[in-house]
């Protein structure tokens, strides 16, 4: 006989509808990444040994402003999901485990929000 | 099975190198000044030492995440299709990493 609902078994194990969500963010934020990163490097390379006012110029306009507020939150997005992937994969500690998800996911929220914030700074200066 | 962990280890990397791109815009942010101090620290030998890491394991995440997603949707797995594509991501990374640098010195 059983008494327990298959609802009441399931509770608690996780979404089934929510459980590719992580798999599928990071994928999402590696195809955003691949022209982004590639922006970005071709105009930090154009503006390698150039002064602080050239730097600001290229932040100050409207489209690099955007871009490289939406490159520094996908960045971050998909460097916490992968560093919490690499994390499960080696940490076997469920404290340690925890521990260091946590503590990941916090400094990507933190470096991701000093990141923006510069270059609004710069942007609205 | 050694560029899977490769994979890996450069996006781990890359996550850490964050910090000197953070440190970088912030520089940038609180003036003239402070951006200076910081174009000379990336500009000296261990500066660049790193920034050449830093962009070699860029293209090589970049590159093989593409070969990733290629995956994902289901393409280039048989076994002489994934040895070629991995050569060519090693290949297209060293390129990339040469024309980058080469194209920043030209532009001083």
């Amino acid at each position: 006989m059983q008494f327990r609902s298959p609802l009441g078994k399931a509770r608690g194990l996780g979404s089934a509808k929510d459980g590719t969500h992580h798999w599928w963010m990071q994928r999402l934020t590696a195809l955003a990444l691949i022209p982004l990163a590639i922006w970005f490097v071709a105009n930090v390379v154009s503006l390698s040994g150039q002064d602080h006012a050239a730097f600001a110029a290229w932040v100050k306009n409207p489209v690099s402003a955007t871009l490289l507020v939406v490159l520094v939150a996908a960045t971050f997005h998909h460097a916490q999901l992968g560093l919490q992937v690499v994390i499960e994969d080696y940490v076997h500690h469920e404290g340690l485990k925890l521990g260091a998800i946590v503590a990941v996911k916090f400094a990507a929220v933190v470096l991701a929000g000093i990141g923006i914030v510069s270059v609004l700074r710069i942007a609205l200066a | 099975m050694a560029l899977s962990i490769l994979h890996r280890i450069t996006g781990i990397g890359l996550a850490v190198g964050t910090l000197l791109l953070i440190y970088w815009l912030w520089a940038a942010a609180s003036g003239a000044e402070a951006y200076f101090r910081a174009q000379t620290l990336i500009g000296g030998w261990f500066g660049r030492l790193l920034l050449l890491g830093w962009t070699l394991a860029l293209f090589y995440h970049l590159f093989n995440g593409i070969r990733h997603l290629f995956w994902d949707a289901g393409k280039g797995f048989e076994l002489r299709t994934a040895r070629l594509s991995g050569a060519a991501v090693v290949l297209a990374a060293l390129a990339a990493t040469v024309v980058a640098w080469a194209a920043g010195f030209m532009a001083r």
